[in-house]
C-alpha cells in the first residue's frame, strides 16, 4: 500500500509533552504542576451568557470573522487595556483559540523556504506550525543567565535574507519571563532595520504581575508590522471554549480571513456570546485571578529557591522554570524520576526547545495546599543529590 | 483607614484562609516572617482583623445538625439611642450570631443558631419578643445552606484538568 500519510506530517515530531502525559495519566495520587491552564472555572456570568444564547436560539454560523458585536468588544478591550486600536470591521478575526490565530498568522505570511525566528524555550506548537507550511523555524536560545530574556546579538545574528518574522511570546510559556518595554523597543529596532514582521503571542498579557504589559503593536512604527494574537483561555479562564482572536494590519487580516473561511468558517457561536459577556463584565474576575496567581507565584518561587532549585522570578503567566542542573540529572530524567518517586508531575524543559534543557516547567496554577505538598515532595527528592 | 497594598494583600489572603502558616504567608506577600507577624499584629490591634473564623458544615457531623433561623424584627426606636440600644440587647444573647439594621419592611435582621427547632422557638417567644421595644417578629428557618460567607457547600474539589498540557 502506498504511503498514506503526507511526508511533511511524517517528519513532524510529536509533542514531547505527550509521552510524559501518558506516564502521568496512569498514576494515582499525582500532584500535577504540568497543567498549562488556569485552575479556575470560567466565571458564572460568562457561562450563563452562553447558556442564554442557546435559549435564544443563536445556533447558526456567525460572520467568518466572528460576531461584529464581539469584534467591537475586542477592539474596545484592546484600546482600554493595551492602548492599541484596531477597526473591528477589517482588522480583527475571532478564531478557534489563540492556537488557530497562530496557525492562521503563520499560514498567511510564510512561504516555503521562509524563515521565522522563535525565541526558545517556547510553546511547543511554534516550530511545527512553521514547518507545516514549509517554513523554517530558526531557533534562538533565550539568555538563561538573565531570566530567559532576549540576547539581542544572538537574535540579530540569526536574521537572514529569508527571515520573514520574529515570533514573540511574553509573558512566556514556559519560562514566565516578561520583556520590559526597553527590550521590546530593541526588538522593534531590529524589526525595522531588517524589514520584518512580528507575530506577538499575547495570550498571557493579562497575567503580568510586576509591571504594566506593553503590547508590541503600541511601539512606534510597529502596528503595521505586528500580528497580535490573543484569546480568552488564560486571562478569562476559558481554555475549553477554544476562543481566541487576532488583530493586525488590514491586508494581512484579509489574507488570514481567506484561509479561515475555508478552514474553519467561524468560531463556535455560543462561545462567542460567552466571550462578549466576558469582555463586558468579566474584567473584575481577571483581577481576582491575577492576584491569586501572583501570591502563589511569590510563595512557590521563593520555596523553590529555598529547597535549592534555582529559579528566576517570572514576571507573568503561571509558570516557574527552575534549574535542575544541580541534581546532575537531565530535564527528562528529573521529571521522570520526580514523577515515579514522589508523584509530582512537571514538564521537562527540553520539550520547549534545546535551551530549556536543564530546567523544568512547573505550573503554579494549583491550590496552595497542593503547591505546599509539591514543595515538600520536591525537597525530599532533591535532597538525595546533595 | 488607608492601608498599604501589602496589608490589603495580607487581609485578602487570611480572609480566605485564616490558618495559613506564617512562612507561607510571608512568602506570598513578599515580606519576612517577622514583618508579616508585626503587620498582622497591627491589623489585629486596630480591630481590622476582628477574628479568625472557620466555615463549618455541621450537617456532616453526627449529633450536630443544628438549626439556623433568620428573624425579621420590628422595633420602636428610642429617643437618643435610636436602634442601637435594642440591637445591643439582642446581640448579647449567645444564640444570636448576627444582627443587622435593615431598610424596608422591618428594622432588625437577627440570625439565631440553636440545637433544635424548639430551642430557637423558645428563644424567639421567651427572649426576643418579650424585649421592650420589640413590636413583632417573623421567623424564617434555613432549610439548607448552599453558600455561606462566600463558601459554596458540597462543592466538588476534583481537578478535571489533564495532568500535563501545553
Amino acid at each position: 500500500m502506498r504511503n498514506r500519510v503526507a511526508q511533511h506530517v511524517q517528519q513532524l515530531q510529536p509533542s514531547g509533552i505527550r509521552r510524559f502525559f501518558d506516564l502521568a495519566a496512569n498514576m494515582e495520587g499525582v500532584i500535577s504542576l504540568g497543567v498549562g491552564e488556569p485552575d479556575f472555572v470560567t466565571s458564572w456570568g460568562v457561562r450563563e451568557a452562553c447558556i442564554a444564547s442557546l435559549h435564544n436560539g443563536h445556533t447558526s454560523y456567525t460572520a467568518n470573522a466572528g460576531l461584529l458585536e464581539l469584534r467591537k468588544e475586542i477592539s474596545r478591550y484592546l484600546v482600554e487595556q493595551f492602548e492599541v486600536e484596531y477597526r473591528p470591521e477589517t482588522d480583527v478575526i475571532v478564531t478557534v483559540g489563540a492556537s488557530q490565530a497562530l496557525d492562521l498568522s503563520i499560514r498567511a505570511i510564510v512561504d516555503p523556504g521562509d524563515e521565522v525566528i522563535v525565541i526558545e524555550p517556547c510553546f511547543v506548537s511554534y516550530a511545527p506550525l512553521i514547518e507545516l507550511v514549509g517554513g523554517t523555524a530558526v531557533k534562538v536560545g533565550a539568555d538563561a543567565q538573565r531570566g530567559f530574556s532576549i540576547d539581542f546579538d544572538v537574535l540579530e545574528s540569526a536574521i537572514t535574507e529569508r527571515t520573514k518574522a520574529i515570533l514573540l511570546c511574553f509573558p512566556n510559556n514556559p519560562t514566565g519571563t516578561m520583556l520590559s518595554k526597553e527590550e521590546l523597543i530593541q526588538v522593534s529596532r531590529l524589526v525595522e532595520k531588517h524589514d520584518l514582521l512580528v507575530l506577538s503571542d499575547e495570550i498571557y498579557a493579562e497575567l503580568s504581575f510586576d509591571e504594566k504589559f506593553t503590547s508590541f503593536a503600541t511601539l512606534p512604527g510597529m502596528k503595521e508590522r505586528t500580528i497580535l494574537i490573543s484569546g480568552f483561555s488564560k486571562g478569562f479562564a476559558m481554555t475549553g471554549w477554544r476562543l481566541g482572536f487576532v488583530a493586525g494590519p488590514t491586508d494581512i487580516i484579509e489574507a488570514m480571513l481567506k484561509i479561515h473561511q475555508y478552514a474553519m468558517m467561524c468560531a463556535s457561536t455560543m462561545a462567542q456570546y460567552g466571550a462578549i459577556e466576558a469582555l463586558k463584565n468579566g474584567r473584575q474576575d481577571i483581577e481576582a485571578m491575577k492576584k491569586s496567581y501572583r501570591r502563589r507565584r511569590n510563595y512557590f518561587v521563593a520555596s523553590l529557591n529555598e529547597i535549592g532549585l534555582d529559579c528566576h522570578n517570572p514576571g507573568g503567566a503561571f509558570y516557574a522554570f527552575p534549574s535542575v542542573k544541580e541534581t546532575g540529572l537531565s530535564s527528562q530524567e528529573f521529571a521522570e524520576r520526580l514523577l515515579l518517586e514522589e508523584k509530582v508531575a512537571v514538564v521537562p524543559g527540553n520539550v520547549f526547545g534545546e535551551s530549556g534543557e536543564g530546567y523544568v516547567r512547573c505550573s503554579y496554577a494549583s491550590s496552595l495546599e497542593q503547591l505546599q505538598e509539591a514543595i515538600k515532595r520536591m525537597e525530599r527528592f532533591v535532597k538525595q543529590f546533595r | 483607614m488607608q492601608l498599604t497594598e501589602k496589608e490589603l494583600d495580607l487581609l485578602q489572603i487570611i480572609e480566605e484562609n485564616g490558618r495559613m502558616n506564617i512562612d507561607v504567608l510571608s512568602k506570598m506577600v513578599e515580606l519576612t516572617e517577622v514583618e508579616t507577624e508585626n503587620m498582622l499584629q497591627r491589623l489585629e490591634e486596630k480591630r481590622i482583623i476582628v477574628e479568625y473564623g472557620a466555615v463549618i458544615d455541621w450537617r456532616k457531623v453526627d449529633n450536630f445538625e443544628g438549626v439556623t433561623a433568620m428573624i425579621d424584627v420590628k422595633v420602636t426606636p428610642k429617643r437618643e439611642v435610636g436602634f442601637d440600644e435594642i440591637a445591643k440587647n439582642i446581640y448579647r444573647f449567645p444564640e444570636v450570631k448576627s444582627v443587622y439594621l435593615m431598610s424596608g419592611a422591618y428594622d432588625l435582621s437577627v440570625v439565631i443558631e440553636g440545637k433544635s427547632l424548639s430551642q430557637v422557638a423558645n428563644f424567639v417567644s421567651e427572649k426576643l419578643s418579650t424585649l421592650d421595644s420589640v413590636i413583632s417578629t417573623t421567623t424564617h428557618f434555613i432549610l439548607k445552606k448552599y453558600k455561606h460567607d462566600g463558601t459554596i457547600f458540597d462543592q466538588g474539589e476534583d481537578d478535571r484538568r489533564i495532568v500535563v498540557s501545553p
